[in-house]
């Protein structure tokens, strides 16, 4: 059996004065995966260790984290595909540590809560479903499947210097019902995601979609508002074209 | 001490949807989840949810009452028929209701919702997205929660995420509150209220091979069962034909309703010669399809003694692209096998507790107060063995039946008594002193050792085939390690996140619903749907057409049965 050694940011607030890495070796598997690794740890080596996770199949989004040098998702990622015999983790940033790996995630809950994460339809519902044509549904493809894990909140680089910007994730849901043909609340929501903490402080460095654990063209979607915003503003003349 | 006038336990499909329908009828309520909302196992749900809307050309002649006759068909005739009726009356309305929320579904030509086939019914019904309707079921659900939310200015609608329900608080036999952990400060607190919906989901984790999410354990039922309140047909698991071979991560029944094929090692679609399958073939029901499986795996015409292939190669990359996305991303992930290319290795897995807390046909439980809905409940609509489609299925329409009747009690003045306040801060007392007593206990016990040791008794005696002897040496074993939980010792102490805690807590709650299950298919001497005895191969209406019932006592559960309603339809063979 092999083995690897996991270097693991660990920080506990309330009793440590900084933050340290500490180093646990990990008899590996076949399909072992990070988090098969942590839970090693926790269960076996040290009961203390703080993460989060839930569905172990790479859709809850509790586990993102930075694993050597990127933002993953622990349990799908393999130790093998790593190709490496240390294990580096950190804990996502942007966000305070409650403890270790587990952050607090409210900030990054409150500004997807921002931008009024719900369809609004102009319509009252009729007695069966609003009729939604397959190409129109195909506008939805890959922006439903975002499960807001954080991954792309924590490697925006805008964030380093910009708390109130709102963050990829939070764009890429206001996309999501700007392009759904039963929603009708564009205006109100581009409202939301216009001015200094939104769309245009995306600088399209990509890093968001460079992470996206669901390969969603994030960066696209945020660039996708923008041009409505600016063909807006440079209304009538631009339309004509 | 928060007080709440309803309190929902649990933030997946059942939850949620328990949550909005108490909105409606303006009765304050909060969501109590131990994860945040989104990261539910409902999340995990992939191929879609059954409603006789007749969108399908082949399924136009659809009613509630064929879904519902289905249903209890595929049950085994042990599901509750009023139940399993209202299930499908229901149906096409919240599955609407869905869609007018915001729920991308797929689409047909014509704009409506699309439906595929799945097993147990004779042409397609369940409406899906993509092979990921779980993800936008919860997802939309949330987002209606998070509108009320911010609309709500009095707090008729809250949400506390990472807080962990470790007790109900009983009075005289009425119920008025939970005892919450709040895992991120560590403080133990009292919610009041007037009622408690349970809506925890089920207990996969007892298996070590499940689909389940690693936080689907049995603490959810376990509490009540602690509390008085019965567990029912706990014995009914069901083991899902197509599981990742490795992780037993689901494989949707959509990739079979979508045409997929089930091989041996032999290249042969090995359901053609089985009696039980050889008509309806992939398409067959769950319990159908995974004994079959696990025959060919025994018989040694699987691949290294494990698995069978899911062939999808023939349906082309355009529909698995389109129809099975998900899927194929979970095989590249975690097998490294691109379904367009090549067969996907899988094995029959645990997936789903058809039983779980006893309630009524409106979600409530014998204790006033007390409801239940979704998994962790059993109404019961799907009785020995599950519809593949049902489940979320009853986790809105239950969900919504479950809210609207605790709002009904608590509009006409729920129990009328007022418990004294002291019962509160005792009960938070107590609680607070069980839990210390986790960190200072004498004992040398790891509890990841007796998780593991549980999951592979289960796997090993309580599987798809059971027969005496394998099941009192299970049985023999759930008791020694019941035994030994009692001495366990955690390593990290304090109540602030706290993971050995919480693991702990999970385990006992395993341990307790390990122990009602296996109990249970040792002492129900036939075979029903989902349960197979080789030493009792055939179904036995005279002397086991009835719900099993388990009362927790200091000496294991007791065992009770209850009627099962067949007040429609007649019990036949159930052939397809």
């Amino acid at each position: 059996m092999s083995e690897v050694s996991f270097k693991i940011f660990r920080f506990d607030p309330e009793k440590d004065k900084k933050p340290y890495t500490a180093e646990f070796t990990v008899p590996t598997k076949s399909g072992m995966t990070v988090l098969d690794g942590l839970y090693y740890i926790q269960e076996h080596i040290d009961g203390s260790l703080a993460f989060r996770s839930s569905c172990r199949a790479g859709v809850c989004g509790s586990c993102a984290m930075h694993i050597n040098g990127t933002y993953r998702l622990a349990c799908e990622t393999q130790i093998s595909a790593l190709n490496t015999k240390t294990v580096k983790i950190r804990p996502m940033a942007h966000l305070p540590v409650t403890k270790d790996l587990f952050v607090d995630m409210d900030p990054f809950w409150e500004k997807y809560k921002h931008i009024k994460p719900y369809l609004i339809p102009g319509d009252e519902p009729g007695e069966i479903e609003r009729l939604q044509t397959p190409d129109e549904r195909a506008h939805l493809d890959t922006i439903i499947d975002c499960i807001l894990c954080g991954a792309c909140f924590a490697s925006c680089t805008v964030n380093n210097y910009d708390d109130e910007y709102l963050g990829p994730a939070a764009l890429l849901k206001a996309q999501r019902f700007f392009s759904d043909s039963r929603d009708a609340a564009r205006e109100e929501r581009m409202e939301l995601v216009d001015g200094e903490h939104g769309v245009w402080r995306c600088h399209t460095i990509f890093n968001c979609q460079e992470v996206c654990p669901k390969d969603i063209d994030v960066t696209g979607s945020i660039a996708v508002l923008k041009r409505h915003l600016t063909a807006d503003r440079f209304s009538p003349s631009l339309k004509k074209h | 001490m928060r007080y709440h006038q309803v309190i929902v336990v649990g933030g997946g499909l059942a939850g949620l949807r328990a949550a909005l329908e108490l909105n409606k009828r303006n009765v304050k309520v909060a969501v109590v989840s131990k994860v945040h909302p989104l990261r539910s196992h409902s999340v995990e749900a992939q191929g879609g949810i059954n409603a006789p809307l007749g969108n399908h050309p082949r399924g136009s002649h659809d009613s509630p009452e064929l879904h519902a006759f289905d249903t209890v068909k595929g049950s085994d005739y042990l599901a509750d028929q009023k139940s399993a009726l209202r299930l499908t009356e229901d149906a096409s309305e919240r599955v609407r209701e869905m869609e007018h929320w915001g729920v991308p579904f797929s689409r047909t030509t014509d704009g409506k919702i699309a439906q595929r086939p799945f097993g147990g019914a004779g042409f397609p019904r369940t409406c899906f997205a993509s092979d990921k309707t779980g993800h936008v079921l919860l997802h939309t659900l949330y987002e209606q929660c998070v509108k009320y939310e911010q609309a709500s200015e009095r707090g008729e609608m809250v949400v506390y995420d990472e807080q962990i329900v470790t007790g109900l608080i009983v009075d005289d036999g009425v119920c008025h509150g939970v005892i919450v952990w709040d895992f991120q400060t560590g403080e133990i607190d009292v919610i009041k209220s007037e009622a408690v919906i349970f809506a925890t989901g089920g207990a996969g984790r007892i298996f070590g091979k499940t689909t389940n999410a690693l936080i689907s354990t049995g603490l959810g039922m376990a509490i009540p069962y602690w509390a008085g309140i019965p567990i029912k047909d706990l014995e009914f698991v069901q083991f899902h034909p197509t599981t990742l071979f490795g992780t037993n991560i689901l494989m949707t029944e959509g990739a079979r309703g979508e045409g997929g094929f089930l091989l041996n090692n032999e290249g042969d679609r090995f359901l053609a010669n089985y009696d039980d399958s050889s008509k309806a073939m992939e398409v067959a029901p769950r319990d159908i399809v995974a004994r079959n499986m696990t025959r060919e795996i025994m018989e040694g015409r699987g691949f290294e003694d494990e698995y069978l292939h899911l062939d999808l190669r023939h349906l082309g990359r355009d529909k698995i692209l389109e129809r099975l996305p998900g899927i194929r991303d979970l095989a590249m992930k975690f097998v490294h096998v691109d379904p367009i290319e090549a067969p996907v290795p899988v094995q029959p897995g645990m997936h789903y507790t058809m039983g779980g807390i006893d309630t009524n046909e409106l979600g409530a439980s014998r204790v006033p107060g007390f409801y239940a809905a979704g998994e962790c409940g059993s109404v019961s609509v799907h009785g020995a063995n599950r519809l593949g489609g049902n489940s979320m299925l009853e986790t809105i329409v239950y969900g919504a039946i479950a809210g609207d009747s605790a709002a009904q009690y608590v509009l006409d003045g729920a129990s009328g008594k007022t418990p004294d306040d002291t019962i509160f801060e005792d009960a938070r007392k107590r609680e607070l002193s069980r839990l210390d007593g986790m960190f200072t206990g004498a004992g040398e016990e790891n509890p990841a050792d007796i998780k593991d040791e549980l999951e592979e008794t289960m796997n090993r005696k309580c599987w798809v085939f059971r027969e005496e002897k394998t099941l009192q040496e299970g049985i023999e074993k759930v008791e020694e390690l019941l035994e030994r939980y009692q001495n366990i010792t955690l390593n990290s102490t304090g109540l602030r996140v706290n993971f050995d805690l919480l693991w702990a807590l999970e385990l006992g709650g395993n341990l307790a619903m390990a122990e009602v299950m296996i109990k249970g298919a040792a002492r129900r001497k036939e075979s029903r749907g989902s349960q197979f005895r080789t030493d009792f191969p055939t179904r036995d209406d005279d002397n086991w057409l009835h719900h099993t019932l388990a009362y927790y006592t200091n000496d294991g559960p007791r065992f009770d049965s209850s009627e099962v309603d067949l007040s429609i339809w007649e019990p036949k063979e159930r052939k397809y």
